[in-house]
């Protein structure tokens, strides 16, 4: 590369325009910005979307062609039963790469420039969870869409599917948030892959693939009542029509209270990691 | 111009713990001119930086850049100051126009106005051939320009470099030098940290060299030269370790197999060629030379064997 930099004789140009707006506008104007951001990634690593929603398919595959035949759920078709569930495996398996993200830019350079600015630092968790929550809906589509080429019949009409959607858009608010508390909590990169563990594994014990009906007492009690085994008998009575009752309330109370506090705390890790 | 200084600090203090990383900085920096914060590994330079430039409050002492407190409205300091840290802080998924138009909305720039920053900048920095390629195809240099690129979006009156060469190839440090002094040259007040003395020395209007958290000796390149006396001469022993036996005897500077020894008066230079002869060592290479800022730096900090 050849330097032609520009000779010292050129003054340097005309100072930029002013920065535009009030606190509060360029808030949320860095929060747009930093969401653009993410969403670009999202098209730039396509690999990372891919290798989050292929092993729910596996999955739904495995157990809708060789399990599915030895499980019976009361009321359902196996099938109707088991996609709600990996619509919600799928989401958290999205989350690893949010807790990677968040601790790669919080390690790197790039936050600690974002603090040296004038600009709302914790924007950058924002773009992550927000982009989080959008590659939360395109593995949804996909898992839905897999799900019915291979028998899934919900009943639930539009009502039962928007009250659905509600919920899991809910759900991907916290789980991305609680991704984005364990990034910024994280002291490296690699650190951050195994925290992000916990989440994938989180809806694995819960009702997403059996009913917890079969399971032992002490750890059908844990089971039952863990907030995604609430989200998942909600969700899945919705777009079944079967009716969620009180289970949708209790999900949406967890979960916002979830998504609050997640929040919180990421943002508060966030500022702190900024003194040390 | 406005006169005065753009940097002011006073008695910086920081710890970790037991650890004292600064132990009462001072700097003045004055407007339009570039000022190098020299010294080791861990002598606390990026510390210093990082609290000129509100990303860590100090524990004690006072700062103020461009007439701001920095304890105090921390947002009106951001407004004035640009950055380049050691990690290179941009977004490797990003082509290169993409991260200055994001940098320039983060400064709240118009959708247009970033746009056609982003244009000038490129030209500037010579980025616009790699520009609608991803960062994480540049090339360290290209990265390094990037990065000071971003820091000149809203043309800051005091711009911090934290070692902004490290790690390059001589022609992409070249490069880099003269981009930083055209921004000199633009008026930009400029704070570098670097442990290449070379690079204080080609750059910097005033150095302060920096050890163990605190400044051990501040002025221009050519005033830390005649501390160390006007001439220096340096004896250059088959070892390492006969060099360091000889250094024991006449005192000095020890840079691996050479002995660097200050020169008063001329009759000092016959006593040490004696005493070294005495004592049964014989220099391979005698030299007489002006005194560099390596040996400023190795006898103000004290590294290697200095005795005198």
């Amino acid at each position: 590369m050849t330097q032609t930099l520009s000779k010292p004789t050129e003054t340097p140009s005309t100072p930029p325009p002013a920065p535009q707006g009030s606190v509060l506008g360029q808030t949320l104007s860095d929060m747009r910005v930093l969401i653009g951001r993410n969403v670009k990634h999202i098209a730039r690593n396509p690999e990372m979307l891919f290798q989050a929603v292929s092993l729910p398919i596996v999955l739904l595959l495995l157990f809708r062609f060789m399990f599915g035949g030895a499980i019976t759920v009361p009321d359902l078709p196996y099938v109707d039963y088991l996609v709600p569930g990996l619509i919600v495996i799928a989401i958290g398996f999205n989350a690893t790469s949010t807790v990677i993200g968040v601790a790669a830019d919080l390690t790197g350079g790039l936050v600690e420039r974002f603090r040296s600015m004038p600009m709302a630092g914790p924007a950058v968790l924002v773009g992550h969870v927000v982009s989080g929550v959008l590659r939360a809906g395109i593995s949804l589509v996909i898992t839905v869409a897999i799900g019915l080429a291979v028998g899934f019949r919900p009943a639930g009409g539009l009502v039962g599917w928007l009250g659905a959607i509600g919920l899991l858009a809910l759900f991907a608010a916290g789980v991305f948030w609680v991704a984005a508390w364990l990034g910024a909590t994280a002291k490296t990169v690699e650190g951050a892959g195994g925290l992000g563990m916990i989440i994938v594994f989180l809806p694995y014990a819960s009702s997403a693939l059996v009913p917890t009906g079969s399971m032992p007492g002490v750890l059908r009690a844990v089971v039952d009542n863990q907030p995604v085994t609430v989200l998942i008998d909600a969700v899945r009575a919705l777009v079944n029509g079967t009716g969620a009752g009180s289970d949708g309330w209790l999900a949406l109370a967890w979960w916002s209270v979830i998504t609050v506090a997640a929040a919180a705390l990421a943002v508060r890790k966030f500022h702190q990691r900024a003194k040390s | 111009m406005v006169t005065g200084y753009a940097i002011e600090a006073r008695g910086l203090r920081k710890s970790y713990g037991d650890h004292e990383v600064l132990t009462g900085v001072d700097l003045s920096v004055a407007r339009g001119t570039m000022f190098a914060l020299l010294g080791p590994n861990g002598a606390g330079k990026t510390t210093t930086v990082r609290i000129l430039s509100t990303l860590l409050d100090a524990d004690g002492g006072s700062v103020t850049v461009n007439g701001h407190d920095v304890a105090g409205n921390k947002r009106a300091v951001r407004a004035q100051i640009g950055l380049t840290g050691q990690d290179t802080a941009v977004d490797e998924l990003l082509t290169g126009r993409e991260n200055l138009e994001m940098m320039a909305r983060l400064f709240h720039l118009s959708k247009s106005a970033a746009k056609a920053r982003a244009t000038e900048l490129l030209e500037r920095f010579d980025l616009v051939e790699a520009s609608t390629r991803p960062v994480k195809t540049y090339s360290g240099g290209m990265r390094r320009r990037l990065d000071l690129a971003v820091s000149m979006i809203t043309a800051p009156p005091v711009l911090f470099l934290d070692e902004p060469t490290t790690g390059l190839d001589p022609r992409s440090r070249a490069d880099m030098w003269a981009a930083i002094r055209e921004l000199l040259d633009g008026g930009t007040t400029i704070l570098l940290t670097t442990q290449y003395l070379e690079e204080a020395d080609q750059l910097a209007d005033r150095i302060a060299v920096i050890d163990k958290g605190h400044v051990v000796a501040e002025g221009t390149a050519a005033e830390l030269k005649r501390k160390v006396g006007t001439e220096r001469l340096k004896l250059t022993f088959g070892s390492a370790d006969e060099a360091v036996r000889a250094a024991d005897i006449i005192g000095g500077v020890l840079l691996g197999a050479t002995v660097s020894v200050a020169i008063d008066e001329q009759a000092r230079v016959r006593r040490v060629l004696n005493l070294v002869h005495d004592a049964g060592f014989e220099p391979s290479a005698v030299e007489l030379a002006e005194p560099t800022l390596d040996d400023v730096f190795h006898t103000l900090t004290g590294t290697a064997g200095a005795k005198s």
